[in-house]
Order: C-alpha cells, then sequence, then structure tokens
C-alpha cells in the first residue's frame, strides 16, 4: 500500500510543492514583517496620560506614546528582582515614550501596569516634533512673541499653527541660503585657493594673477557679506516667536518656533486627518535630510547616494563585461587557457565582498587615487582629492565585484545566436567586426540586460565593501549639485543598507531608531525592486525585438 | 569500393560532356582545380575539377555527406569559418583564383552570395533586411536604398506581397517569404554568382515552387549554383548537374543527358534510386 504511494509518485509532488511553500512563506515573512513594522511608524499613536504609583512612591502623571508591550510570567519577572505577589501569574510592562529628552533625560521608560491607577487620553495632549532633543509631550500655556503673549488656552493651537507655519517658512529660506548659496560661495572660495596655490607651485604666482583672484575673492566676499546681512534678519525673525507648554509635573518650558518642526493633537485628531499627517510624514522621510544622529527626519541623501552609484556602477561594468564577453566567446582561441580564464571569472563572482572592499581601498583609492592626487592635484595636498574614499572608487569596487555575472551572461547571450544568422551576415560581405555590431551584439542585448539585472540587485544591497570605499554615516552635501562640475565623484555619499546598519547599531538611541531600521529596510527592498523593474522593462522589449532566438 | 571511386575521380574532366560547346554561351564562370578539403585528419573533398558555366544552373546532388554542400561553401570561402578546414586547390571565379592570398574575403562574398538552407534572415524590418549588405557597403543614401530594395524584392517575387510591410519585422513573414527575402537580400548587393544550399529543403511545396520559378527568372542574370536533395527539384531547375559521392565528383553534364543517359554505374544506381 505505502510502496504503491510511494511509487505514484504523489510524495514526491508534496515534497517539491512543501519547498516552494517554504520559500514563498519565507519570502513573504520578510517582506511582510518590513513593511508591517515600517510602514506603521509614520501613523501618529494616541498620547496616553498615565496615573502611576509605585510602591511606597508619591503618585505621579506621565505623559506618553505606548510602544511596546511586554508579558513575563512571574517566576522569570522574581528572579530579575520584581516583587511579586501571589496571585500574580505574569508581570505586564508597557513601554512608553515619554519625550522630553532635554529635561528628564532619558525619552523611553518601561512601567508596570499593575502600578498603573488610571489611563487616560485627554484631547488637549500635544506633540512638538522638534529638530533637537526629540519630541515633546505635554499640554500648551501659550504662545508668545517679542515677549508679548499671543494667545493662551483655548485658542493657543490655532495660532501657534499660523506662527509655525511662518516659521518654517523662514526656516525654509535659511536653509536654502546657507546650504546653496552660502555653499555655493564656499565652493568658489575654496577653488579660488586650489587655483592660487597651483599658480604658487608652477611659480606663476605673477602680479596679474594676484589681482585676478584678490578681485574674485573680493567679489564673492561682497556677495557673502550681503547674504550675511539678509540671513541675520531673517534669524531675528525667527527667533521671535515661541510657545510655552507644561510638562506632566507642572515644569513649564519655553520652546522657540525656530526649533520646532511640528506640533499636533493626536488625540483629538480624525482619522482624515491622521492620513493627512501620515503623507506628510513619509514624504518629509523620502525627501528631507537626517536630524539627530539619523534618527529623525528623512533618508533623501541615502536613496539619492544608493541610486547614483548603482547607476554609476552599471554604467562602468557594462561595457566592460560585454567586452571582455566578446573577446572570451567571439575571438580567443577556445582551449586550455580560455577555459583557466572561464573559471578564474566565475569564482570570482563567489568571492566575499568585504575582500573586494579591502582589495578597492588598498589598490583603487590609496596607489590609484593617490597617485592621481600627486600628479592631477598637486595643490590640495597634503588634504586628498581621490586619494580618499569616495563615490568613484566605490562604484569601481562594485563594478569590479558584479563583473564575472555580467561577462557569464553576456557569454551565453553570444553562444545562443545561431551560426546561420551569423553566416547569413558574413554571406553578405561583411566582416567579423561588422557582423558582431550590426546582427550579433543586437541580439544578445537582452542576455546582457540580464547580465545587468543581476549586477544591480547584488551591488544595491551590497553594504560590507562600500564602508572600506566611500560609504560615510552622514555626508553634508550630494555629490550632485549645482556646482560646476556638477557630479562629483570624489565626494563621500550615503548608502541605504549602511544606513540600515548605522541607525540600527550605531545609533545613541535604540528605541527610537527601530522602526526607522525597517522603514528604511522597506525603502531599500523598493529601491533595488524599482531598478531592477526598470532593467526587466528594457529587456523585455530588447526580447521582443530579437525574438529570432526563440523560434 | 571508394578506392574504386578515387581512380574514377582522377580526371573528372574529361567525364564532362559539356553539351553547352554548341550553345550560344558557354563562357566558364568558376572553375574548380584539382580541391581537396581536410577537416582535420579527415579529407571531405577529394581532387574536385569542374566548371560552372555563365548564367546557367548547376546543381549538385549526391547522398547526405558526399560533400555536395561542403562544396558550395567553398565557392564563397565559407569554410574559413571552421577552425579545423583545410584547403588545398584553386577556383577561379572569372580567371582569379580566389584562394590566393591578395583576395579580400568581404568582397568576394560581395561577388558571390549565398543562401542557406534554412531561413535566416535578421531580426530586422524587411526593409532593414535587404539594405543591409548596402548599409555595409556604407550606402546610406535613402533613396538608392529604397530603389534596390524594391527592385530586389520585384527579383525575388515578394514585392507586391510586401510593398506596405517593409518596416514589418521580418521574422513575422512565413517560411517560404523570408526564404524569398533572403535571396532578395542576397541579389541586393548585385553578387555574380549565386550559391543556394537546399535552399527549399524546409519549405512547403507552393513555396518551393515558388522558389523554383524564381530560379529560372534568376538565371538570366546570374550564375547559380544549387546544392539540392531533391532530384525531381535539380530535373527542373538546372541545365547542367554533377553528381558527387563520398567526396568525389562522380560525374558531371547537362541536366538532360545526366539524368536520360548517365556515363557512370553509380550515377545510374543513384538517379534511379537504387541507393543513397
Amino acid at each position: 500500500m505505502i510502496k504503491t504511494w510511494f511509487k505514484s509518485g504523489t510524495p514526491w509532488i508534496w515534497l517539491n510543492a512543501a519547498a516552494v511553500s517554504v520559500c514563498m512563506l519565507m519570502v513573504v515573512g520578510i517582506l511582510g514583517l518590513v513593511t508591517a513594522r515600517g510602514i506603521g511608524h509614520f501613523w501618529p499613536s494616541q498620547v496616553v496620560k498615565f496615573l502611576y504609583q509605585e510602591e511606597n512612591k508619591p503618585e505621579r502623571v506621565i505623559i506618553g506614546e505606548k510602544v511596546d508591550t511586554s508579558i513575563t510570567p512571574a517566576a522569570m519577572a522574581k528572579s530579575t528582582g520584581h516583587k511579586m505577589a501571589d496571585n500574580e501569574d505574569t508581570l505586564v510592562q508597557y513601554l512608553v515614550k515619554v519625550g522630553n529628552r532635554d529635561i528628564t533625560g532619558t525619552d523611553f521608560m518601561w512601567i508596570e501596569e499593575r502600578n498603573v491607577k488610571e489611563q487616560t487620553e485627554p484631547d488637549d495632549l500635544i506633540v512638538v516634533e522638534r529638530r533637537e532633543w526629540g519630541n515633546f509631550y505635554g499640554h500648551l500655556v501659550e504662545v508668545k512673541e517679542s515677549g508679548q503673549v499671543l494667545a493662551s488656552g483655548a485658542d493657543a493651537m490655532p495660532v501657534l499653527q499660523a506662527k509655525l507655519q511662518e516659521a518654517s517658512d523662514l526656516f525654509k529660506e535659511i536653509a536654502h541660503l546657507e546650504k546653496k548659496e552660502i555653499g555655493a560661495i564656499n565652493y568658489g572660495l575654496e577653488k579660488l585657493r586650489l587655483k592660487q596655490r597651483k599658480l604658487e607651485l608652477e611659480n606663476r604666482f605673477d602680479d596679474a594673477a594676484k589681482q585676478s583672484i584678490a578681485d574674485d575673492k573680493a567679489a564673492y566676499d561682497v556677495s557673502y557679506k550681503a547674504y550675511q546681512v539678509t540671513l541675520a534678519d531673517l534669524y531675528q525673525r525667527i527667533r521671535k516667536a515661541s510657545l510655552v507648554a507644561e510638562t506632566e509635573n507642572g515644569t513649564q518650558v519655553k520652546i522657540s518656533l525656530a526649533k520646532i518642526v511640528r506640533v499636533y493633537q493626536p488625540n483629538s485628531m480624525s482619522v482624515f486627518a491622521k492620513m493627512k499627517h501620515y503623507v506628510v510624514k513619509v514624504i518629509e522621510f523620502l525627501t528631507d535630510d537626517p536630524r539627530e544622529a539619523n534618527t529623525e527626519g528623512g533618508i533623501f541623501p541615502a536613496i539619492f547616494g544608493t541610486v547614483l552609484m548603482v547607476m554609476m556602477m552599471s554604467v562602468i561594468v557594462t561595457p566592460f563585461g560585454v567586452i571582455a564577453a566578446v573577446y572570451l566567446r567571439e575571438y580567443a582561441k577556445q582551449g586550455f587557457v580560455t577555459r583557466l580564464i572561464r573559471i578564474a571569472v566565475n569564482n570570482l563572482a563567489g568571492v566575499p565582498s568585504v575582500v573586494y572592499g579591502v582589495f578597492g581601498l588598498g589598490f583603487f583609492v590609496y596607489i590609484l587615487g593617490g597617485n592621481i592626487d600627486r600628479l592631477f592635484f598637486p595643490e590640495s595636498l597634503p588634504a586628498p582629492v581621490y586619494g580618499t574614499p569616495g563615490l568613484l572608487w566605490a562604484s569601481i569596487t562594485l563594478a569590479l565585484l558584479t563583473l564575472p555575472v555580467v561577462i557569464v551572461s553576456t557569454e551565453e547571450g553570444l553562444a545562443r545566436i545561431p551560426s546561420s544568422i551569423r553566416e547569413g551576415s558574413l554571406a553578405l560581405g561583411a566582416t567579423k567586426l561588422e557582423t558582431l555590431w550590426l546582427t550579433v551584439l543586437p541580439m544578445a542585448s537582452p542576455a546582457m540586460m540580464t547580465g545587468l539585472i543581476l549586477a544591480v540587485a547584488r551591488a544595491a544591497g551590497e553594504v560590507a565593501p562600500l564602508m572600506l570605499v566611500g560609504v560615510v554615516k552622514l555626508a553634508p552635501t550630494l555629490p550632485l549639485d549645482g556646482n560646476f562640475p556638477f557630479l562629483h565623484l570624489d565626494r563621500k555619499f550615503m548608502h541605504l543598507g549602511f544606513h540600515i546598519y548605522d541607525v540600527g547599531f550605531q545609533s545613541p538611541n535604540v528605541e527610537a531608531a527601530r522602526p526607522l531600521v525597517y522603514a528604511t529596510a522597506l525603502l531599500l527592498v523598493l529601491v533595488i525592486v524599482g531598478l531592477n523593474l526598470a532593467a526587466i522593462v528594457i529587456r523585455n522589449n530588447l526580447r521582443e525585438k530579437y525574438r529570432a532566438l526563440e523560434g | 569500393m571508394s578506392e574504386q571511386i578515387r581512380t574514377h575521380a582522377i580526371d573528372m574532366s574529361s567525364v564532362i560532356r559539356n553539351k553547352g560547346t554548341q550553345d550560344e554561351s558557354n563562357e566558364t564562370c568558376l572553375k574548380v582545380e584539382n580541391l581537396n578539403l581536410f577537416y582535420g585528419e579527415k579529407q571531405a573533398l577529394h581532387g574536385i575539377n569542374m566548371e560552372m558555366p555563365k548564367k546557367k544552373v548547376t546543381a549538385f546532388i549526391g547522398p547526405s555527406g558526399c560533400g555536395k554542400s561542403t562544396l558550395l561553401r567553398c565557392i564563397n570561402r565559407m569554410n574559413d569559418l571552421v577552425d579545423s578546414a583545410r584547403i588545398e586547390g584553386k577556383i577561379l571565379l572569372d580567371g582569379e583564383n580566389i584562394y590566393d592570398k591578395s583576395v579580400n574575403v568581404a568582397a568576394l562574398r560581395r561577388r558571390v552570395g549565398m543562401v542557406f538552407q534554412k531561413p535566416n534572415p535578421f531580426p530586422k524590418s524587411i526593409f532593414e533586411n535587404v539594405a543591409y549588405g548596402l548599409r555595409i557597403q556604407g550606402i546610406n543614401d535613402k533613396q538608392v536604398l529604397e530603389e534596390t530594395v524594391e527592385n530586389s524584392l520585384r527579383g525575388a517575387a515578394l514585392w507586391d506581397e510586401m510593398k506596405d510591410r517593409l518596416n514589418d519585422n521580418a521574422l513575422g513573414m512565413s517560411g517560404g517569404q523570408q526564404q524569398r527575402l533572403v535571396i532578395a537580400r542576397a541579389i541586393a548587393i548585385e553578387p555574380e554568382v549565386l550559391l543556394l544550399d537546399e535552399p527549399a529543403s524546409a519549405l512547403d511545396p507552393i513555396s518551393t515552387l515558388k522558389i523554383e520559378e524564381l530560379i529560372n527568372e534568376l538565371k538570366e542574370k546570374y550564375t547559380i549554383v544549387i546544392v539540392t536533395h531533391n532530384m525531381q527539384q535539380a530535373a527542373r531547375v538546372s541545365d547542367y548537374t554533377a553528381f558527387m559521392y563520398m567526396g568525389d565528383l562522380i560525374e558531371m553534364g547537362t541536366t538532360s543527358e545526366l539524368f536520360t543517359n548517365p556515363v557512370k554505374k553509380q550515377t545510374e544506381d543513384y538517379i534511379t534510386g537504387r541507393y543513397g
């Protein structure tokens, strides 16, 4: 009976199906976890007011967001030093985000459920998202401007929002001035300094050059002074308004509006208002610079860095890999040596990525970059230009890392092109080169794209080598900006993969950072999927065009 | 057996009873002189000698593996692509040895066009397929290209079917149309000789008929050499027929005489279907 069942092949089918199911479960599980934890972070949660009394201590108020709940069995709770009554089976604890780090020194605390006397969610509780020191939780007392009270009590909130809008517009203006305009001036001044140094090194720093540089400098100084005046005025205006709020224990705190991102009352928000808040937060996450050691704000520089680096890598690896594959398949004599080369290429794909990082640092950065600096940028030494990790070296290192997949796929593509097509072209009087360019390579292009897809998938998720050759925790400027030559290959950049590592494991505020890790991970997955989809669409178009092979 | 055949092959040119001598034109276009071809150690062609007259159709017949396709591919040096192939002897095209060191192979192939057994259009538009050979020669003038494409497609009896679909992908055509497209592609560069390697073997009877009609028209302008499996086809389309066996040329003559009155016993056995 069992034997016939085995012979029927049914168990085999079940085994196969089970393997597929486990794979699917794992993929769905990973994506599900990351998605669930990542996208929930931006939803405004209720702010709870706890009446809390620990044994032999006075009653006190705690205000904050309930972030997590942990349930510990009594025995285990006792062993960690909690006093447990006999009738208690479990110890229930809440993790509460209480904010106000500037006052209390910590923004998360664990409280025990059994000590909570009362839990309410008053409508008037406010959450103040600050640019420094994290969130503030409390009651709004009044709004002030230049020492005058503008509004207090129930009327304060609308006035506050209006004033906040003004402050945030001013803030944007200041940020633009400081980053773009003054940044460009600084960039120009640095270029002038290097120009002068270069002339000095070449002994050509004569009076004319001196005069021209002094003129340029003076022009920069004039515009810089003008910006300074505007900035001082803006700063004065933004500093005028402030709010006064009361913490849970009655302490009054004055917060300047210049330091506030937004103020909201989650307990009185409708679902629609919460949705709007959510969308605004997500957009901020996608488009803003990070704040507070990367635990708040956005991750735009990391997204930008990742995408730019992957594109640069593609631009480098595709021609290299294709040319190498063409030589191996079309020109090289097939024999022992070519087989050896193929084996070596295939094995390169298996080398741990951090080894590539070490190689990139040792060879590209120090040797190549160092020599480039000595030859072309002597004026900026001892400060390195290319002799330090940067976008260019990271892209080249990853290109090297992904070269094998491009070579292998292109070779396979070339091998699949029927000889009848080549002969057809040769018979019309085409040379081998013409045949290659006009028919063989276009027909192999879908295979090249397949190689590129695999390369992108691997490169976008790679972190280890990047830590050695160009990725940093916080890059002050994007590698692409409005200052000539626009693409700055020597700059360091931010990367989503490294950002996850940094936020998750190097952050001073682990609890605050955890949801961001998930959100960033989700985004990294989406970026890779997006890059791959783009490549797949291109490949499918090419395939449609050169369908001959399959037929 | 093969020894015996080889002795027959020693002086094959004497076997050729060229009826064309009495005809109006028998200018020799291609002359094969003592051609030996080796694939590594193995010899695939043994001392072939033959002449193919201008603007006539010459057919190679013989059983599979007899070397008729190999011989055909020698005429436009397609065998150069096979690493292990080595060739001795001469093939003269209008008196010039095509295996001479000074010969430009690409230029030679422009003079000797070839159509393969399986249609092999490029995955491009019909227009670009026909214009391919011209573009390689650096001809990009739109008017010249359009004219040539039209003439070539007319020459391959494809113009009326395809004139509205010139920008469609050639892979969307039927097998017979593809084969005629490939012929159009070959005649677009105006070769002197057209080599056809079993051009109809992958086609249905109606397409085959069209190809045969086409060959009859094309021989007014081109010298045609055709390899075929099908003896009826050889009888229908060719003026001269060469019978090959095991790498030897057994007999060559005008088609009517070879089929009605073969000199060699082997030829007779083959065309009467006793072996092969």
